[in-house]
This record gives C-alpha cells, structure tokens and sequence, in this order.
C-alpha cells in the first residue's frame, strides 16, 4: 500500500513507479517510456495481486451458491460495487451497474433509456470531441426511429462551445451525451455546467468519464447527471470491467437491455419478471476478477490521491506542450486552456504513423492514428494526429526522451 | 533488432517526398479506393487497360512514408505489363512482405525496398494497401458514361 505519498510536496514518483511492474521492462532493447496511457494505463502490483488472490482462494461464481466459496465471492463483487459508489460518490450501490466498458454503459442507456422514447423528429445531442463510442451507439438508436444527431461544436482550440450547446438544447432533445474529457485533444468539459444548462430544459444528460475519471476527481452528485459511464482499464484496473451510474430512478424506469440469468427475479415460459437494482442490468455471470482488480484499483488511485495525481499530470502535460512544440515542424492539435494528460500533434511531412514507429524503435510508445474519433481529425483537417497521453507514473525524463525521439523522426525524413 | 535504416531506405524516403504517377487519371478505364482503418491511410488508383496491358497508371491519396512509396513504387513497377504479369508481381509482392525476417526473399529491383516491412509487422499493411487496391481495380471496371 502507499501511505503518506502525494502529499502536498507533491507526488513521489519514483516510488509509484516502483508499484508498476511493466515499467520496468525494456522495448527493442531501450527502457519503457510508457505514453498512451489513454488507450490504456498500466497495472499496479496491487491490482495484479488481488485478480491472481481471487483466482487461488475465491474463485465461484456470485449470487448463486450456498457454499462458502460462492457466499465471499459474492461478498468481494459486492465490496468492488461499494469501492465504486464511493469512488464516484453515487448514492447507493442500486445506482452502480457493471458492465464490460464504458461503450456496453453507453448501449445500455442507448438501447434502454433513450431508444423506447425517440420518435420522429427526435434528437440526441453529443460534442464534435466525442469518442466513436458516444457516436455510434446514438446512430444505431436514431436509426429507424427517425430521430437525428445533433452536434455541438468545438472552437479551433478544441474547447467545446458551450452557447452552442445550449442553443442546441431544444424540445425534441431526448438526450444530451458528452464527454467529460477528450481522448484526442485532452479538453476537459465543464460537464457541471452541461448537466445545469441541459436541467433547464429537462434534458437528460449522460456524461463520458471514461478519460476524466482517472485524472481527476469525478463526483455524480455534484454533477446532477443522470447517467455517466466509465471503463476500469483506464483506472489502472483490469480490462473487461466497466462501470455504468444511473440515478435510481432513471434505472428504476428503464427496461433491461440483456436478457439472461442473474437478471431476473423468477421466469416462466409465459413471463419472467425482473430483478432489483443493480441486478436487473447484470445479465449472465459478470467480470468478477475484473471487479475486484477495480477495487484494488481504486484503492491504488485514492491512496496517491486525485488531487496531487491532478497537479503532477498538469504540470507534466504543459512541460510536455513545450518540449513538442520546440521539435521543429510540429503542431499541437488541441490547445484549449482546459486540458490536461493528452498532447496530441502533427509534424511536418512525416505521417503521424511513421513518427509513431520510428519512436517506438527508441522504446518510447505514443498512439497514432485518427484515436476512434474521426470527426475530430475532420475537424482539424487532419488524417491523424499523434498522441502522448500522460498518467501519475510519467516524469519529465520520459517527455525528455519522446523528444528526443521525435528528433530522430525529423532526422530520418530531414 | 530491427532497424530503422531497414524500413526507411532511400528509395522509400524519395518515394514519400516526390510520388510517381501522382495524380488523377481523367480517362482511366478501371479505378479503386483503398483504405486501411488502422491508421486511415487512404489511396485512389487509376488504371487504363487496354489490349489487357496496363498502359498508364496512377494514384492519389494520403498515408504514411511506407503507403505512399508503395503505391509509388508500384505505379512505376505495373505500368507497361500485362494483366497477368501485374498479377504475377502482386504475388510476389505479396510474397516477399510476408516471408518472415531472417529468410531470403526473391529480388524485386526496386520493389526490394519494402522487404524491411517484414520486421515491422504492424506496418506490412501499410505497404500492401497500394497492391490489395490494384486487385480491386483489376475487377472494377469504371462504367463510362454515355450520357
């Protein structure tokens, strides 16, 4: 456990990086600099140790068995709802649903909650920053119920424009579905300020945490959303686990989305009727490992602390925005004055996926590519971008070294 | 190790800089889009065919170093030869980027550039794009108008 670390000081990296196992390694014979962080964060030994612990002392499956390994199997599933709940500050565990990631969270309100009331003429709201998970699912709906896609747009900084959205916000909005964080400009939201606009005109809103909620603290409550989703592999936990938050009583109203066991309360062949809350929306055997590895997770994040990981990551990506910009020929993508852990840019003649390699060779990983979010890069005028996305493990040295690196990509391509 | 001089010749560096046969095609009898997903490289191929022998050839698009000169490389390589030569070369092509490193491959003149692919296994997409869009060309012939 870490104890006393991330204090006001700051925090003490070198000692987290010590938690990190994979950090210690080496790529094509060069230390690991670990940078796409947004596509996925790497693993504390805590984490690591509670999914192998599950595994040799507990493993059964949850809300089945009488016997003893099934009764704490299910006791450490519902303890990981708890760790939950309280890492996002919802109300009850009622209102936490597991699901496999942010994008089955997303469906789930798609197909449940939004889809049953669109009619024609409908319309779904999200951002032009949005992840292609908080596109499609929408498309999918809007599809055959003649409902449409609004977007709300993004100034050339990439910071949303937030009198847009309001204007959008209009009589036929069933919901309002916008990203807290941005995967591929790192622009923070004001998603308090969206849920108030949004609560004006009775709009639902649905808030994407699945960047935010490893960088900074994300609080439902003082949110006021109605749902928002997350993913545990970007919190340092597993992959396979995601979180859904529903106001109970949006949830309560909602049909289920999957059908199957562990979701109802009896079946016949004439009707099965429905379990309680969160249950309803847990169709089948869940993720348990990846529960638990989420609670050691979130175990992990509050014991650095979200604030001192918040600082160091802001601190980080703004020493970052200086050592790329001083790379001759390169240009930020997304310069909005609120942002933080992503740096995402262009260079000058060389493609995004050729810089991308040629970094790699120096053991320094970033992402490459459009980042599923396509009408960002539309809006840009650009294929790609790409991205070095920071999390509380990264230091000043490792920026060091991507910029090096991007040195040898101009020198290769000179 | 793989080696970044390996993927990064010369002639692929010249290639992506100054492309061959860059540019539309207004009397193309066969055309194609290629597109990879991955990393959104994205290429239009021109053929004019006639007597079964491809008697121009060009491409437009945009990609990454290693799609570009490919494409690149490849227009200048198909230009001139018939149907089933061209298809003859897309299997040695074809061949030679998915021989695994360390084994010999045959020796396709300028082609050979993009041998050093096969060490960089994400990236053997990227230069097989240009050849998969000639496949689909060959069998996509563009209906003239007559209107």
């Amino acid at each position: 456990m870490i104890e006393g670390v991330g204090v006001r000081a700051g925090l003490d990296v070198a000692r987290i990086r010590a938690d990190f196992p994979i950090l210690a390694r080496t790529v094509h014979g060069k230390p690991l600099v670990y940078l796409d962080n947004a596509a996925t964060t790497q693993k504390p030994q805590a984490v690591l140790d509670a999914i192998a612990r599950y595994f040799k002392e507990t493993n059964a499956n949850v809300h089945r068995g009488v016997h003893e390994l099934s009764a704490r199997a299910t006791d450490q599933y519902e303890a990981a709802r708890e760790r939950v709940r309280a890492y996002f500050n919802a109300a009850s565990t009622r209102e936490i649903v597991f699901t496999r990631n942010a994008t089955e969270g997303i469906n789930l309100v798609a197909h449940s909650f939004v889809r049953p009331m669109l009619r024609e003429g409908d319309e779904v709201l999200v951002s032009a920053m949005e992840h292609h998970s908080n596109i499609v699912p929408w498309q999918i709906v809007c599809e055959g119920t003649g409902a449409r896609l609004r977007v709300a747009p993004i100034d050339d900084a990439g910071t949303l424009r937030l009198d847009e959205f309001e204007r959008l916000l209009g009589p036929r909005t069933r919901i309002a579905a916008i990203t807290h964080m941005s995967n591929a400009l790192g622009t923070i939201t004001p998603a308090r300020e969206i849920v108030r606009l949004a609560r004006q005109k009775n709009v639902p809103v649905l808030i994407d945490a699945s960047q935010a909620a490893y960088h900074m603290r994300v609080d439902v409550q003082a949110l006021d959303c109605d749902f928002l989703v997350a993913t545990g592999h970007k919190l340092y936990g597993p992959t396979g686990i995601g979180v859904l938050y529903g106001k109970e009583s949006r949830l309560e109203a909602m049909p289920p989305f999957l059908g199957g066991g562990d979701m109802i309360s009896s079946v016949t062949f004439e009707k099965s009727t429905w379990n309680v809350l969160p249950y309803k929306f847990e169709a089948g055997t869940p993720h348990i490992a990846g529960a638990i590895g989420l609670h050691a997770a979130l175990d992990y994040i509050d014991g650095i602390g979200l604030t001192a990981i918040a600082a160091h990551e802001r601190e980080l990506t703004a020493y970052a925005s200086d050592v790329l910009r001083a790379v001759p020929g390169v240009r930020l993508i997304g310069t909005s004055p609120e942002k933080s852990s992503i740096v995402s840019f262009v260079m000058d003649g060389v493609h995004p996926h050729d810089i991308g390699t040629i970094v790699d060779q120096e053991g320094v990983a970033i992402r490459t590519g459009h980042h599923c979010a396509q009408p960002v890069m539309e809006r840009f005028g650009v294929p790609a971008t790409a991205r070095a996305s920071i999390a509380m493990y990264n230091t000043r040295e490792e920026i060091d070294r991507l910029g090096r690196a991007l040195v040898k990509v101009r020198e290769v391509f000179a | 190790m793989s080696d970044l001089s390996d993927l990064y010749q010369e002639v692929i560096l010249d290639h992506n800089r100054r492309p061959r046969n860059f540019h539309p095609l207004a009397d193309a009898s066969h055309t194609a889009e290629g597109y990879n997903p991955l990393c959104g490289d994205r290429l239009t191929l021109y053929l004019r065919i006639a007597d079964g022998i491809v008697s121009d050839v060009s491409f437009e698009g945009a990609g990454c170093a290693i799609s570009k000169a490919s494409a690149s490389l490849m227009t200048d390589a198909v230009k001139g030869k018939s149907l089933a030569e061209a298809q003859a070369l897309f299997d040695r092509f074809h061949r030679m980027v998915t021989t695994p490193p360390g084994q010999s491959v045959e020796d396709l003149g300028k082609l050979s550039a993009l041998a050093g692919v096969r060490e960089f296994p994400v990236r053997v997409k990227c230069a097989s794009l240009a050849w998969h869009t000639l496949k689909a060309a060959f069998g996509n012939e563009r209906r003239t108008s007559t209107e």
